[in-house]
């Protein structure tokens, strides 16, 4: 299954990072890599072999959006739609053109999302991708869309939805507009919710603001990364409110496991066999009714 | 009232003491100086509207925040003939920075909720500045539930700088009590009619803003994200504030032009704080007769239309070359 991943290389994407992008962990170029857990120097050969986990202390690295669909579906069985749906500015905000250019070259994705139809270990589902790269994953009128087209998909199939989050918030350059793209995704699974249909949440680092506190929290069952960041309002935000520190741990995927939030944290490698048993789960409970 | 005197109202409250001046002088002295008097009562005025027509929206997002501005317990007081407050979540504890009750207005029963702010320090610390925690939003869901079951139209008053960013509000889980207010409120089987009154802070306001008819004060402000943090995320510079809030479109009149509100409610003269009482009588008039409508609607039809409402929401394009990035991209692409 590992193998996979390194036998596909046009989805490994190991990025050069820049000096903007400080926060983003994603190993960069060279032959090697300095794990930002341990602070081993890691030979990128061995970590993309492992899934960019670090063999030596477990630190999970960001995915990029199709190397996460690599590692979770089965190989070929993409089928994207969806992805003819382009950021418009409505609001002509200063530079959000120019964001989107970038954000498009630097990551080869149309927005923040892909979706599509795939398998994993044969079971159909419907999935959508979020990828930090593009934005910071930031949801506007495009990503609010196709997790709409996603979940409308998931009730004419029937197929269960899995969508994969990774996002510091709302689209601020979409303002209002993609506020209410929480809004307009959380009566979208309310639909799901009624039709029955299984839905799977996998919240990866770091998934916060506006698509926490819309259609990722809302699913039937709920993952998380391990150590992923969740959140509502950033550590930041929180720091300077409260001018105290925060707690060891505070807004990662185990504290929000321990607080009651998510049903489960997995590390990488364990979630492609954790949704395959919960699919199998599932499809035998549907096919009793039937 | 001396005190909390925005910049921009000051040309008018000097000319209020002129007039005053002047009044009290003719009473002194018996003299009939009322032409002077009405030259400059008429001079106020048309100030005023100068003033008010050319607000920016630094300017109205003060009028919004003015700490003498009507309270959604003022806004009680006013519209309901009779009002009983409701407490709780029935899970962790009171929130006092959003309130919940039932009551009657123009003889109609009503589900209310509301973000309450105080007006003094110590109000608004008890009040948390309108800040609501996890437990807020679980309440107005229970009560909105409730409001579901008696067939009570939901009147909802948004004015939150934001939902609380803080320890306990994350690991009570914010984001999922404002999420799962989102997905109950798309489906609620009666009227909900939701009026921004001051300020809108993002998902805080959200959390109990999806509805049939979404209104907003004439000087209120409703934004993803406060213009400062906007400003200092995007270009690192809280003092491009001004630019940033011209930019997210926050206004009532900007998001009316957007489609994503529906109705601007009339502010007395000078804004909601000059005159409480009569913006509370514009605001139930609009609010009785939106509501009107609305129970027209069977509770099928009503929760269809508040569905594609929203799933209309959004500006996309379908066509990469008409999509506006499309020159930019593949020049960089070259
Ligand atoms: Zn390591």
């Amino acid at each position: 299954m590992f193998k996979d991943l390194f036998g596909k290389p046009k989805y490994v994407t190991v990025r050069t990072r820049s000096k903007q992008e400080k926060e983003d962990n994603s190993p960069d170029s060279r032959l090697w890599t300095k794990c930002n857990g341990c602070k081993q120097i890691i030979f990128n050969k061995k970590l993309v072999e492992n899934l960019l986990v670090c063999p030596e202390c477990n630190y999970h690295f960001r995915l990029s959006a199709r190397d996460r669909l690599a590692i979770t579906i089965d190989e070929d069985s993409f089928q994207e739609f969806g992805q003819d749906i382009y950021s418009a500015d409505p609001l002509e905000f200063p530079n959000y053109k120019e964001k989107l250019a970038k954000a498009r070259v630097k990551t080869g994705l149309n927005e923040a999302i892909i979706t599509g139809e795939a398998t994993i270990n044969g079971y159909p589902v419907v999935i959508g991708v979020m990828d930090f790269n593009f934005m910071g994953g930031s949801m506007g009128s495009v990503v609010g869309e196709k997790v709409t087209l996603a979940i409308e998909r998931s009730i004419e199939t029937r197929k269960p939805l899995i969508l994969i989050t990774t996002a510091g918030g709302a689209r601020m350059q979409e303002g209002m507009i993609s506020l209410m793209q929480m809004a307009k995704t959380s009566a979208a699974v309310k639909k799901l919710d009624e039709a029955g249909i299984l839905y799977i949440s996998i919240m990866t680092d770091p998934t916060s603001g506006g698509v926490t506190a819309s259609f990722a929290s809302l699913a039937d069952i709920i993952i998380a990364e391990k150590g992923a960041l969740i959140a509502f309002a950033g550590p930041r935000v929180i720091q300077q409110t409260i001018n105290t520190s925060l707690p060891e741990g505070f807004q990662r995927a185990e504290f929000l496991l321990e607080h009651g939030m998510i049903d489960m944290v997995l590390s990488r490698h364990e979630i492609k066999d954790t949704l395959t048993s919960i699919l199998k789960i599932h499809q035998v409970g549907v096919s009793n009714y039937d | 009232m001396t005190n909390n005197i925005l910049d921009f109202e000051k040309p008018l409250l000097e000319l209020s003491a002129k007039i005053k001046e002047l009044q009290s002088f003719m009473d002194e002295k018996g003299l009939d100086l009322s032409e002077e008097l009405m030259k400059l009562k008429e001079r106020a005025a048309k100030l005023q509207r100068e003033i008010y027509a050319s607000l920016n929206t630094l300017q109205i997002i003060q009028i919004a925040r003015h700490p003498n501005r009507p309270t959604a317990k003022d806004y009680i007081n006013y519209i309901f003939d009779e009002f009983i407050e409701l407490h709780g979540d029935r899970k962790f504890s009171d929130d006092k920075a959003l309130i919940g009750g039932i009551g009657l207005i123009d003889n109609q029963p009503f589900t209310f909720l509301g973000h309450q702010k105080g007006k003094t320090t110590k109000e608004n610390l008890s009040r948390n500045f309108g800040m609501a925690h996890p437990e807020g939003y679980r309440k107005a869901l229970r009560l909105m539930k409730e409001a579901e079951k008696f067939n009570r139209p939901v009147l909802s008053l948004i004015n939150t700088p934001g939902a609380y960013p803080g320890i306990g509000a994350e690991e009570r889980g914010q984001a999922e009590a404002i999420a799962r207010n989102l997905m109950e409120m798309s489906a609620l089987r009666v009227p909900i009619i939701v009026v921004v009154t001051g300020e809108g802070g993002s998902g805080g306001a959200l959390g109990i803003g999806l509805g049939d008819r979404i209104m907003m004060l004439e000087y209120s402000y409703y934004s993803v994200s406060t213009p400062e943090a906007c400003a200092a995320i995007l270009w690192k510079d809280s003092e491009k504030a001004g630019e940033a809030a011209e930019a997210l479109k926050i206004t009532a009149k900007a998001l009316r032009e957007l489609g994503i509100i529906d109705r601007i409610i009339k502010e007395p003269a000078g804004g909601a704080h000059q005159n409480p009482q009569e913006a509370a009588m514009f605001l139930k008039e609009a609010v009785l007769e939106e509501y009107r409508a609305l129970s027209k609607l069977s509770p099928e039809e009503l929760v269809n239309r508040r569905y594609m409402k929203y799933r209309q929401l959004g500006v996309y394009s379908e066509d990469i070359n008409n999509a506006t990035a499309g020159e930019i991209l593949k020049e960089e692409v070259e």
